[in-house]
Parts: structure tokens; sequence; C-alpha cells
């Protein structure tokens, strides 16, 4: 008897037959989508029409490939070349070579460390799956990680294979996502709830949006491996609604799952219940605090609450609740697929796997970037990132968005894990990373920063919320040359105040960027002090 | 032994603060042997003298004339004290900050005007954007709240002074009494 | 079933006390005459743990804690009054009174008020940072009521009143960081607010001047807060 995953691969496999030789892959993501990706698809596939090899070459839509910086990008399957910058005028031109000679003035070079030193497991299937395709993530192994959980083993095996990975939670925290599921699954409770967090906010942060741009069915089937494990029958991904594409791209995926028995009532013959719905963020940054989150979703006004109780004791309307980001269940299929030991084998000793990062600032490769735990800043910035755009020296590289710090160039030897990251006084955060040079003013950096958190406090609680405002009047007062050391003497004590006394982990880490420049830039600082015999004028 | 010197200035308030310090009644004679007031509204010095011990400040910062003088008499005083909310937190006088200074003028002296509406550019002051307390401007060395802070308050506060010590103020006053 | 609560023992300020399982470290203290300053704590509503006033020190943790969100625990040694605690307070009221208008001077809750007296009794004998100078609405179209914004510490008693007690959630709140403010219904004014049942409760717990009864003079409103546990207690006996 075949099982209805096996009927699912059938139906992947007579799709495949029907494909021809050559497939163009076309970069759909966002970055690439604001070049016109979608009009270069539709020249494309206009082409092959009108040179009549529509029966040789295949047309397809892909998610990221990960160079947003040589963006709209096309790759010709299965001899993998890439091309860079493509135009709708070049359509012709690509469609003639395929099977030919490459196109030389289109070529990228594929051999370089941005993409040879990178290990992709989150995003395998980024950029060669079409995330429009159930056939197509089912052919690239889809679901296969979901179908042995459910069959062969029991919810305790699941649990204790991620913990045996070391996986860690990827949306900043740093959590052992092991011990959090064990935590859920031992609550004792009729109704329990998997939650996605995908409220990504960290300003040019953009992992959480590839991954649900590229690959969607990955992430519903590590929330359904998730509720397995933990005993949930309902699933949400919190999801922002700046992110249209990611929302229509998962809602396709969502139906897609349930018109196969994916999802909804008995999945996969399983006898397990499992649903996913979306609900949308309305643009507030604190909703990516969990117990904030959770309120959005019970239709409350979205604030914090204080933690403990914990979500994994009363989480939404008061059930013991999963809450893991994007990156983190997409790293459980691969975990179940292949073993915790294979993915623990990868990474430094307190910190396993890959981490996703969004390359951005005075950096030449901007993009997507996939890298083993461990590798240096170094290695990130200048071997895979390429350096800065004009070759000159490196100043700092933020890390953690507005809850981060900055890191300066002496310490660009650092390996990325969360200790090291921690111990420079920044933190691993979700995965954003800003490369600044020295034409980057570190007050105004740390200015920028607090202006975000001042705006983004849900107003709560006082420390966040006044004490974010009082900061960013004297981060501007500084750089505007204006303040005295006194002033400066305020700006340190309200740091200590915001961090020590803040309801939430927002407002705990707002004072971060202006303590990480005061630590490695405090000249910077003090070069603007004015000290005046009298206070200045002025507010 | 010479006497210690005290001054007394009036900034932008409602004078409570000075009519709360004579209230301290039979207890001036008694101070009067210890301090000499030297600079206050007061007395007829109009001059404020080159060195003096004590100032005690009621009011706040309002105008370019207060904040002149502020500067002045924090660079010839050992001690200043900031009497009265509004030398402390700026208080009332404060209440016009969030209104531009164009409408403050406007209503004052154009919508609310019966005879001859106009700005007066001569002799008066012209204000501040904002009206600050004391701290904003020049360094305080004590503060007293309360509107006005009551005669015993003062007392209190003169005669630790005298004695060389900080007042402490938790019991004995708070904002608005 | 008779009700069965553990006893757990610990010590507070160094104090030896004895409490139930479901005692938060703030109503230990009170019961044992310990002060721990509290603003959005009332005791018959919810917890929402905003204010951070209450934060105290227990002895090998890490963070400091709110004692009104925080159970008492075997073995816990708890400090609710050390010099750090004591600047820390002092700087929450700061940045409060730097946020609106605090003029106790003109205000008909003075020598009524909780921020007042906490600001009195915590020594904040002034304030460090400028004021924000923000422009925020005064809201007297109700008969009976007047909600004056630039006097609302954000305590959210009005909002939890309202919808726990009341039953009606006529307020809630709108707008973020330091322009979050209180909002009856959808922003429509109080006065024509068709859930509002004019039952006076949120006047009644609001701490400061913000929510207030029309015709008092400085110094004359005095809120009357006696009803609370009474009606609350018995809402969770209906249950």
């Amino acid at each position: 008897m075949t099982t209805i995953y096996e009927e699912l691969q059938e139906q992947a496999n007579a799709e495949l037959q029907k494909r021809h030789t050559h497939c163009v892959r076309v970069c759909m993501a966002a970055g690439c989508l604001s070049h016109h990706g979608d009009t270069i698809k539709k020249a494309l596939e206009a082409e092959i029409e009108a040179q009549g090899c529509q029966d040789d070459v295949t047309i397809k839509g892909v998610g990221c490939m990960g160079l947003c910086a040589a963006g709209p990008l096309v790759s010709v399957e299965p001899e993998g070349i890439l091309y860079e910058k493509v135009t709708v005028e070049d359509a012709a031109d690509i469609v003639k070579s395929v099977g030919n000679k490459p196109l030389k003035r289109l070529q990228c070079a594929t051999n370089v460390p941005f993409f040879k030193r990178q290990v992709k497991i989150v995003l395998e299937n980024s950029g060669v799956v079409d995330p429009e395709s159930l056939e197509d993530y089912i052919l690239a192994g889809g679901y296969a990680a979901l179908d042995k959980a459910l069959t062969d083993m029991s919810p305790a095996e699941v649990i204790d294979e991620v913990v045996i990975s070391g996986l860690r939670g990827r949306g900043g925290g740093g959590y052992p996502t092991g011990l959090k599921w064990s935590t859920v699954a031992k609550a004792i409770s009729d109704t329990k709830y998997v939650i996605c967090n995908a409220d990504e906010g960290d300003p040019g942060a953009f992992m959480d949006r590839s991954v649900l741009e590229s690959d969607p069915h990955r992430v519903i089937e590590g929330m359904a491996i998730a509720a397995y494990a933990v005993g949930a029958e309902q699933a949400y991904v919190y999801l922002r609604a700046e992110y249209p594409l990611a929302i229509q791209r998962l809602k396709m995926a969502i139906r897609q799952a349930k018109r196969s028995g994916l999802l909804g009532d008995n999945i996969l013959g399983s006898g397990v219940n499992f649903n996913v719905d979306i609900r949308l963020g309305a643009g507030a940054f604190v909703c990516g605090e969990e117990t904030a989150l959770m309120a959005s979703i019970e239709g409350k006004r979205g604030m914090p609450r204080p933690r403990p109780p914990y979500p994994a004791d009363h989480g939404l309307w008061g059930e013991p609740t999963l809450i893991n980001n994007v990156e983190t269940f997409a790293n459980v299929a691969p975990i179940i697929r292949n073993g915790g030991a294979w993915y623990a084998g990868i990474g430094t000793k307190e910190s396993k796997g890959t981490k996703v990062f969004a390359l951005a600032g005075q950096i030449k490769n901007t993009g997507l970037i996939e890298v083993p735990m461990g590798i240096s800043l170094n290695e990130i910035v200048n071997e895979i990132g390429g350096g800065t755009p004009d070759g000159s020296q490196i100043k700092a590289i933020q890390t953690g968005g507005p809850s981060g710090g900055c890191i300066p160039n002496q310490y660009i030897e650092t390996p990325v894990d969360y200790e090291s990251l921690s111990e420079l006084g920044s933190i691993m955060g979700s995965g954003g990373m800003i490369v600044m040079d020295s034409s980057s003013s570190m007050v105004e950096v740390a200015r920028y920063f607090m202006e975000f958190c001042k705006t983004e406090s849900c107003g709560k609680c006082i420390p966040c919320r006044v004490g974010t405002a009082q900061m960013y009047n004297l981060l501007d007062k500084i750089a505007t040359g204006k303040a005295t050391s006194a002033d400066l003497e305020l700006l340190e004590q309200l740091c200590d105040l915001v961090k020590n006394t803040s309801l939430c982990g927002l407002g705990q880490s707002a004072p971060n960027p202006v303590l990480s420049t005061l630590r490695y830039f405090r000249e910077e600082y003090l070069t603007k002090i004015v000290d005046a015999t009298d206070k200045q004028s002025g507010s | 032994m010479s006497k210690v010197t005290v001054a007394t200035v009036w900034l932008d308030g409602c004078s409570g603060c000075h009519m709360s310090l004579i209230d301290m009644d039979e207890r001036l004679i008694e101070l009067a042997e210890k301090i000499d007031v030297v600079y206050s509204p007061l007395v007829d010095n109009k001059t404020y003298p080159d060195s003096v011990d004590v100032a005690i400040v009621e009011g706040a910062v309002s105008s370019t004339d207060d904040e002149a003088k502020i500067k002045k008499i924090r660079a010839h005083t050992k001690i200043l004290v900031a009497l009265g909310d509004c030398a402390v937190a700026a208080n009332i006088p404060a209440m016009r900050n969030p209104i531009p200074v164009r409408d403050v003028m406007d209503r004052a002296y154009f919508e609310t005007a019966d005879v001859q509406p106009q700005i007066p550019d001569q002799v008066v002051p012209s204000l501040l954007p904002i009206v600050r307390p004391i701290h904003e401007v020049v360094d305080v060395d004590v503060f007293v709240q309360g509107c006005p802070p009551s005669a015993d308050t003062i007392y209190y506060v003169i005669t630790e002074l005298l004695a060389g010590r900080k007042p402490d103020l938790r019991n004995r006053t708070r904002p608005g009494a | 079933m008779a009700r069965r609560s553990r006893i757990k023992t610990l010590k507070i300020d160094g104090r030896d006390v004895g409490a139930h399982e479901d005692q938060t470290i703030l109503q230990l203290a009170r019961e044992n005459n310990i002060t721990i300053p509290t603003l959005c704590h009332i005791e018959g509503l919810s917890v929402p743990g905003a204010c951070r006033l209450c934060l105290v020190e227990v002895k090998g943790w890490r963070k400091l804690v709110p004692a009104c969100a925080t159970y008492a625990d075997e073995g816990m040694e708890v400090f609710t009054d050390s010099e750090r605690l004591r600047s820390y307070r002092r700087m929450i009221l700061e940045l409060l009174f730097s946020e609106g208008n605090h003029v106790c001077a003109v205000c008909v809750s003075n020598g009524h008020c909780e921020l007042q007296s906490l600001a009195q009794h915590l020594g904040m004998d002034h304030v460090r940072y400028p004021n924000l100078q923000p422009v925020r609405l005064v809201d007297m179209t109700h008969s009976r009521f007047t909600l004056d914004r630039n006097r609302c510490i954000l305590c959210l008693r009005c909002v939890r009143v309202c919808d726990e007690i009341e039953g009606a959630h006529t307020w809630d709140v709108k707008g973020r960081g330091v322009d979050a403010r209180v909002i009856s219904d959808l922003d429509t004014p109080w006065g024509e607010s068709p859930t509002c049942t004019t039952c006076g409760k949120c006047v009644n717990v609001c701490p400061v001047g913000a929510l207030v009864e029309k015709g008092r003079a400085v110094g004359e409103m005095v809120k009357r807060q006696e009803f609370l546990p009474y009606l609350s207690s018995m809402r969770e006996v209906k249950r």
C-alpha cells in the first residue's frame, strides 16, 4: 500500500517528467522583484515562444538567490550559470545562449567566496525551488521530515533530535529550542498552540521575509513537526503586514498543503490534526516580543506583560504555547531528516548549525547569506561580503539591530556565536548586519537607533516610554554639539536605568547601541561635548 | 565675627515665596543677628554684590533678563538655593511652554487689549522660547519645593545652612504645598 | 473541598516571613508593614507590572523583579530598599514628572495625589530631565467628569477597572511611546461615548488629577477607592 506521502511524491515526479532539459530560474524575491524581476520573467517566456524552444526550456520563478546587490538575478540550469543585473532587453540573448556558450557580458562569477564560503541549510531551497509550487518543494525532499516524524518517531523522539542538534532560537534570544519544546510538551492541557514569529522588525534585516518568500513550505513543515512534538493542533503565523509578497506566498502554500492533506484533519493519514492560520501584524515593532505578540493575536493592544508566567505555561488565551521564529522553524525539517547529530556537527561548541545574515550598509555584496556558526566577522564581511565598496577600512559592524551593538574593526577576527558577540556588548540578534565605514558618526548611529526605540516603545512602562525619549533628546544634544559633560553623565545613568528596569526586552536592550558606542567610540562623544561654565541655552 | 551675607532674588514667580519668607515673623529678628541681607526686592541695594554667601532665588527663568541675572548671581554666590516650585520646576510660568511665544504675546497684548494694542519692545525684557527651572540654566545647590514653601521650611533651610549642614527636606515640604 | 495553600518561608529585608504560595512579594511586604512604592498596582485589578516602582532585588537573581507580579518562594531573600533601588525609583518619578504637566499648585488633586506623595517620600526634590512639553488634549465633554491627559501617567487603572469591573471597556490606549494616550471608545469624545455608564469608577481609581469630577477647585478632589476590593471579591464569588 502506498502512503499519502508516496502518492504526493509520485505526483511531483509526474510533474518532473513534463519538464524540459533546461531551466531558466528568475529570482522573484522582493529585492529582484523591485528591479522588475517579474517583467524579465515575462520577457523570457515570450522569448522562448518567439524562438520556438518552449519544448526545451522551462522558465521558473524562484526565491532569493542571495546576492541582492547584483540583482535582478537569472540562472540557467543544469549548467549553473548565473547572470547579474539582467534587463528586459537581455531576454533574447539569454534564451539564445541556453545550451550554447554562456553570455559573457552578464555572467556573474560563482567561484567566489560569496558563494563558496556559504553553508546552506535554511536557504538550501532558496533560489532553487519555485516558492509557489508544492511539487517543487516535494521534489527537493520537502515534507519527508514530517512524514518521517509522523510515521517513525514518537513526539519524545522528535524533541530528542532537536535537543541533540543544539539548535537555539534564531529570533535573537538564543534560547535552546529543544528545551523550549520539551517544556511545552510537558505542560498539561487539552489545548496547546504553536506560534511562528514572523514579525521581523529590525532595520536592515530581511532574513525571515526572504525565507517566507522563497521557501514557505519549509516553515509550514517545521511548524507541523513542532506541533506534533508538543501536542498542539493549531498554529498561527504572526506575519507583519508590510510583507505582502511573503503573505501571498505563505497563503498559497497553506492552501496547497491543505488540499494535499498536509494540513487539516488526519494529516498524511497519521491521525494527527494540524492547522495553520495567518495573523497580520499592524506595524508595531514591539509585537515581535512574545507576550505582546500573543496579546495582539488575542485582539488586544500589543503590549508586553511581565514574565513569568512564560508562554510555555500560560500563553495564547492562557494555554501552553510554543513560540519560535521563522528561521528556527526552517531549521527543523533538515534536523529531522538528517538527524540532530548531523546538525550538531556544524558550528561551535555552544552555537550549533548555521545562521542567516542580511548584509547591509557600506559593503560590496549586500544580500542574504548563510554561514556556519563560529565563522569570523572578517570572513563574513571582507571575504563573503567583499569589504566596503570603495575598499576603505571598515570602522564598525552593527549586529542585532536596535537591541544590538557596534563592534569595532579591532575585533574583526571574533567568531560569530552567541557568547562571543554578547561579550563584546552586542548580540547575535535575528541576523541583521550593518557595515559602517569612516563616514559614519557613531553618535549619530546611536541617535538613529534610539529614535527607532523611542517611536516603537509601546508606552506601557515608564523607563522605556519616557527614558528612550529623554535619551534621544540627550543624544541629539550631543550630536548637535550643545551638550555638556553633565548631559553625558545623565545619558549614562539613563542607559543603566532603562536597561535594568524596563518591562520587556525592547526596553531592556534599547540602550545597547549607546552603551556599545560609548564603550568603543567614547572619544567621538567627548569631542562633541562643550564644557561651558554655565549650561547651554535651548531645550 | 562678620555676618553671613544673604541675597534673595525674584525671577518669574508670584512673590508668594517672598511673602512666606516674611511670614517667619519674629524669627526674622533672630536671623538678623546672624545674617546680613545684601540684596533683595525688600532692600534698597539694586546691584548684586561681588561675593554673596547664600542666594535664595524665587521664580523660573522666563526672560532674557532672568537668564542674565541668574548667570551673574551664580558667578558671585557660594550657595544657591532654588526656593519654591517655580525655581525648582518652572511650575505655573512654564505652562505657556507648549504655546509659541508669539501666540502668548498676541493673546496678552492684542486679543485682550481694550486700548492701544501693541507688543512692548522697550524696557520690558523679551520672553525666552520656553520657561526653564533654574537648574537647567545654572547649577543649584539646594532645592526647596513648595508653592510656596512654608515659613517653617524656609526658617529650617536657613538655620541648617548657617549651621553648615545641607538641609534634608524630605518630610518638610513637597511640590504644590 | 477545603482550599489548601502551601506555606513558604522567606526573608524580606532580613526579616523572616511566612507566605501563602499564591501571595506576591508586594502583598507579603504590606502584610508585614514593609513599604514598597507602587503606582499602577491597585488591589482588586489585574497586574500590569508597568510602573516599575515596585522592583525589588532577590539574592542570587540577576534581574530586578516587580514585587507586584512575583510570587513568594521558599528560601527567597528579598531586598526592597537598597540605595540602588531608591535611586532607580527617584529616576522613574523624575521621568514621569518630565513627561507631562504635573504642576501640583494648580491641580484639583493637590494633597490627595499618589504621584505627589511618592515624590515627597522618595525624596525627589527636583527633575533633572527637561520637560518634554507634549501637546495633549483635555476632554471636558462628559457631563460630570473631566479627563486631563496632560496629567495622565498611563498607569492604566481606568482602562482596567472599566474593563474588568464595570465591563464596559470604554477606555483603551492609542499611539505609541510618549504619544500613547488614553482614549474613550474609538477616540470619540467621552461625552458622546455610547459605552460609558457614567459609573465614575475610573475617576476614583485614578491616582492623579487626570480623571476628576467637574466643579472641584484646587486640592478638593478626594478619590474614594474602598469600593474596589469589595466589588472584585464579589466578582470572584459569582464565578
